[in-house]
Parts: C-alpha cells; sequence; structure tokens
C-alpha cells in the first residue's frame, strides 16, 4: 500500500469523525466534558488541510504531519494522545513508499506504546489503550498464524469492539470520567470509540 | 443561554484583546498565540513563571501576570488544556537565561501538552521543569483515578513561588518552594448553578431549584454528590471539615485562607462564608495570618465556591508578604 492510499484511509478517517461527532460527544458528555467528538472532528478537519499538499511519497512524513496537527489542533487530552500515537507510527514508517501488513502492525505497536509513555493508561484504566491493545493483540496473533492480512485486520477491530464493550464495565481510572469512580460504570469510554472506529476505517480500505 | 459575548468561537480571542488593552503596563500579547507575557519580558536572570490552562477561570492565570507572580499565562480553549505550541512559545519569549517553572494544575490534558511543550523547549535547550497542583481534595488521590485536581490554591502557588524567584533563587529553589506550597495547600469546592462553555450553547447538566452538588471541580465536572441546598455554615463545616481531615491542622499552627467565588456567588456570601471559615479555625487553636476573599479562580458563570487553606511557616509567610504587583493580585 502506497503514501497516495494513506492519505486517502486519513481523509475517510476525518470523515468518519465528522459522522460520528454528535454521538462520541454524548459519550463524553456522560462521564467526561463532552467535547470528544467536537475536538476529533476539528482535529482531523487541520490534518485533511494539512496533507492536501503531500506527494504521498513519505509515508512516515505523512503521519509525522498528521500527529502533529493533531497535537497543534485538538488541545485537551485527546491531542497529545493522538498525535502522539500518530508521529510515533510514523516514526516507524520513516521513509517508506510503501507498507505492508507486518509494516503495520509494527506501526500500530509504536502508537500504542507512544499513548501508554504520553497518557500513562494501562490495560482496564477504561480509555482508548482498552481498544487498542486488543486489536494489536489479535493483529500479532493473526500474522503468526499465517491469516490473509484482511483476515487479520478483521480480527483486530472485532477485537477493538468488544474492548469498547468492556470500557462500559469497568471504572475509569484515567481522565475526567475517573473522578466519577463507580459512577462511571454503565458509560463506554469516548476514547475507545473512536480508537475503535479508526480502526474500522483503516480496515475497511486498506489496501495490504 | 444568556451569555454577553459575540461569536462563541472568538471568546478567547477577544477576551485577551480586552486584557491587554486594559492592563498595558503589565502585559503583552504574543503575536499569533494565546499567551499574555510579562510586559518587560524576558527577565535576565530571573528564573521564569509559566502557567495557564483552559479559559474561563478568569482572572486565572493572565491575571496573575506581572511582578511577583507569573511571567506568562497561556490560555487554551474555554475549559481545554492549550496546546504545545504555545506554552513552547510563552517558554521561550520569558526565559531570561535562568530557567522557566511550568506551574500545572493536575487535569490530564493539562499535563500531557505541558509535558510536551517542556520536550520542545528542552530541544532547544532551554532549562525547563515544572509542578503539578493537585490542591483538590474532593477526588480521591489514589492509583485508582488521575489523581486530585488544581483548583484555587493554585494561585497561592502562584503567589509564593513568584516571590521566591524574585529573590534571585535557582530553578531547583524555586521549584521546591512550589513543591512546599502544594504540600500544604488543600482545596475543596461547590456549586449551586451549572456553567455554559460558549460554544456548547447549554450547560452539561442541570441542579433543581433546592440542589448544590459538593465537590465539584472547575470545568462544571460533576462532582462527589449532590445534596439538598444546605446553610452557609453547614456547607462551610462540610467543605472546610474535608480539607482539615487531609490537611490534619494542628492547635498553634499559622495558615492562609481563601475563600474564592467562582463568580455569579456574591462578595456578601463570601464573607459570611468567611466569617464561618475563622468560627471553625478559631475552634481548633489554628491562627489565621492571612485572608484572601474575592474570584481567584472562577468557572464562567457558575455559582458557588471554594476554599482552600494553606499551612504556613515563616518562610512560607515573608514570600506570601512580599510585594506582588499584576492585574488580579497587587500587594504592596
Amino acid at each position: 500500500m502506497n503514501g497516495v492510499k494513506v492519505i486517502e484511509i486519513i481523509n475517510k478517517i476525518a470523515d468518519r469523525m465528522e459522522e460520528n461527532k454528535l454521538f462520541l460527544t454524548e459519550l463524553d458528555a456522560a462521564i467526561g466534558d463532552g467535547d470528544h467528538g467536537l475536538n476529533m472532528s476539528k482535529g482531523f478537519h487541520a490534518v485533511k488541510e494539512k496533507l492536501k499538499e503531500d506527494p504521498g511519497t513519505n509515508i512516515g512524513d505523512i503521519l509525522k504531519k498528521t500527529g502533529m496537527a493533531l497535537v497543534s489542533n485538538v488541545g485537551g487530552a485527546s491531542g497529545p494522545l493522538y498525535g502522539t500515537a500518530f508521529m510515533k507510527a510514523g516514526v516507524e514508517a520513516a521513509g517508506k513508499e510503501e507498507i505492508d501488513i507486518i509494516d503495520f502492525e509494527k506501526m500500530l505497536k509504536a502508537a500504542l506504546d507512544g499513548i501508554k509513555m504520553r497518557g500513562k493508561a494501562v490495560l482496564d484504566d477504561k480509555t482508548m489503550v482498552d481498544a487498542i491493545e486488543p486489536a494489536l493483540n489479535e493483529l500479532s496473533k493473526g500474522i503468526l498464524l499465517g491469516l490473509p492480512a484482511k483476515e487479520a485486520l478483521k480480527e483486530a477491530v472485532d477485537a477493538a469492539y468488544r474492548g469498547v464493550e468492556h470500557t462500559k464495565d469497568i471504572i475509569a481510572r484515567k481522565g475526567r470520567a475517573s473522578y466519577l469512580a463507580e459512577r462511571s460504570i454503565g458509560h463506554q469510554d469516548a476514547g475507545a470509540t473512536s480508537s475503535a472506529l479508526i480502526l474500522k476505517t483503516i480496515y475497511e480500505e486498506i489496501d495490504v | 443561554m444568556k451569555k454577553l459575548i459575540n461569536q462563541p468561537e472568538n471568546v478567547v480571542d477577544e477576551m485577551l484583546s480586552g486584557i491587554v488593552l486594559a492592563h498595558p503596563e503589565y502585559v503583552r500579547k504574543l503575536n499569533g498565540y494565546n499567551v499574555l507575557v510579562r510586559k518587560n519580558s524576558p527577565i535576565a536572570g530571573k528564573v521564569a513563571l509559566v502557567s495557564g490552562g483552559g479559559s474561563g477561570h478568569e482572572p486565572a492565570h493572565g491575571g496573575y501576570v506581572g511582578k511577583g507572580m507569573l511571567d506568562g499565562a497561556v490560555a487554551g480553549d474555554v475549559f481545554t488544556s492549550p496546546t504545545p505550541d504555545p506554552i513552547y512559545e510563552a517558554i521561550k519569549a520569558v526565559d531570561g537565561g535562568a530557567g522557566v517553572l511550568l506551574i500545572v494544575k493536575n487535569y490530564t490534558g493539562d499535563i500531557m501538552n505541558f509535558e510536551m511543550a517542556k520536550e520542545m523547549a528542552e530541544m532547544e535547550l532551554i532549562k525547563v521543569d515544572y509542578v503539578v497542583v493537585n490542591d483538590d481534595v474532593a477526588v480521591e488521590n489514589s492509583t485508582y483515578t488521575a489523581g486530585r485536581r488544581g483548583i484555587a490554591g493554585t494561585v497561592f502557588v502562584h503567589k509564593i513561588a513568584g516571590a521566591k524567584a524574585e529573590t534571585g533563587a535557582t530553578l531547583e529553589e524555586v521549584k521546591e518552594t512550589a513543591l512546599k506550597v502544594i504540600d500544604n495547600v488543600r482545596s475543596m469546592g461547590m456549586a449551586l448553578t451549572p456553567c455554559i462553555v460558549p460554544a456548547a450553547g447549554k450547560a452539561n447538566f442541570t441542579l433543581a431549584e433546592n440542589e448544590m452538588e459538593i465537590g465539584m471541580g472547575i470545568h462544571g465536572e460533576p462532582g462527589t454528590h449532590r445534596d439538598t441546598l444546605k446553610t452557609a455554615d453547614e456547607v462551610t463545616e462540610h467543605l472546610v471539615g474535608r480539607i482539615l481531615e487531609d490537611l490534619k491542622l494542628q492547635a498553634g499552627e499559622e495558615v492562609a485562607v481563601m475563600v474564592n467565588g467562582l463568580a455569579s456567588t456574591p462578595l456578601m456570601e463570601l464573607y459570611i462564608i468567611n466569617k464561618k471559615v475563622n468560627d471553625i479555625l478559631w475552634e481548633k487553636g489554628v491562627k489565621i495570618y492571612k485572608t484572601l476573599v474575592g474570584e481567584f479562580m472562577t468557572s464562567l458563570e457558575m455559582a458557588g465556591c471554594s476554599i482552600s487553606i494553606l499551612r504556613l511557616d515563616e518562610e512560607l509567610k515573608t514570600l506570601l508578604d512580599m510585594a506582588a504587583d499584576t492585574p488580579a493580585y497587587k500587594s504592596l
């Protein structure tokens, strides 16, 4: 898959964020401060602008620009987290004109490690990690077992969504939702939801 | 919603312009960034203090830029942490060669964005360190939460660490002083009415005519619990009680007290609360060395208040007494 396709996928992600703006905001209003949908939509809009002139020849560059646009335009907690995720994935893909599923796995791992370094969350803190870590584990397993790329990715996305469901049952230990303690149970995490949505969009559009 | 604004998306920009026009002898705005810095920044050889966070808490933090307190204040969107870029620009604009101390309120977004700005500044070889203010006792501080929030007690950090920096102390010494204040200040608040973020157009929640929310944060986050409205004395007893549980003051100790209005609570009510705070501390044999009553860290148009109590020693008293001259805090 080449850089032009990567840009296409990122633009699709931007569209998905816009479509789900209200839904994500409502999730965030229940146990946060109700701006997640607005932030993701605004952030990815800025990403789309930044990538307009990109030649699509350097995937590392594309992801780094995406990350920096998110950091500079989102604010709050989502900016640094998603921004770091894309920037670290970009480091992994530095100079690459093409990427395959093995590259994607490394990039997803780099992204997750970046998020955990920046936000200091671990599994079961009721955050985006609860969608991304299960997805990465499932993807790695699928590749190990020799599954075709698209199949391995499908397993990963399903795991991400199971992770999102799981966030409903646990107490938030990070972010504003953590002030609610037990009152956060029963509500799914907005960040986990937007992460799963991003992974789903990548799965639907990816060409590996 | 009934607000006196123009377009919601322009509130921060227009506000900052208004501040600079009102206080040109104190502050200037950095070109292209929502940052206010001391008029004569950078001040060579002095440790510079930078703070900030989401807008909507005025006079925090821009109102505290000036002699004896902050050198720079970064304004994010309403109730949203600023991104690293303006924080990084603020650091560069105020660095006088002795390093910069970031005073960060304990919110996930603030911590991450200020940390990233610190990393950016360090790549330019600027010495940067930071302290996290977490004075709000409403939320349990454990490994299982994002920790205690930073609220009005932050202003004591600005004042005392700011004074320390004016004495020519090193970055390490200013940080140590800031940490001493953080270790010894505790706060708790409550709300009678919610607030409305301009871009949202409506409140995140509602409180009935006879309801109040205890332990509410300064962003309209739900607090610890809701209750029927009590009297000022009862509310004060509850808030001060929670603070003292954590602060464990002994008879004979001295403190500074801040009764902070969240914006829609009249000064009359804040003074009534202050009277009760005094009664309680008098009972306990604790001496009040200094009292601040007013609006120091608000929450848009929220009605309610927070109380902060800072345990003092001789050093903190001296620094608290030192002169400060800023738009929102002046002491001779």
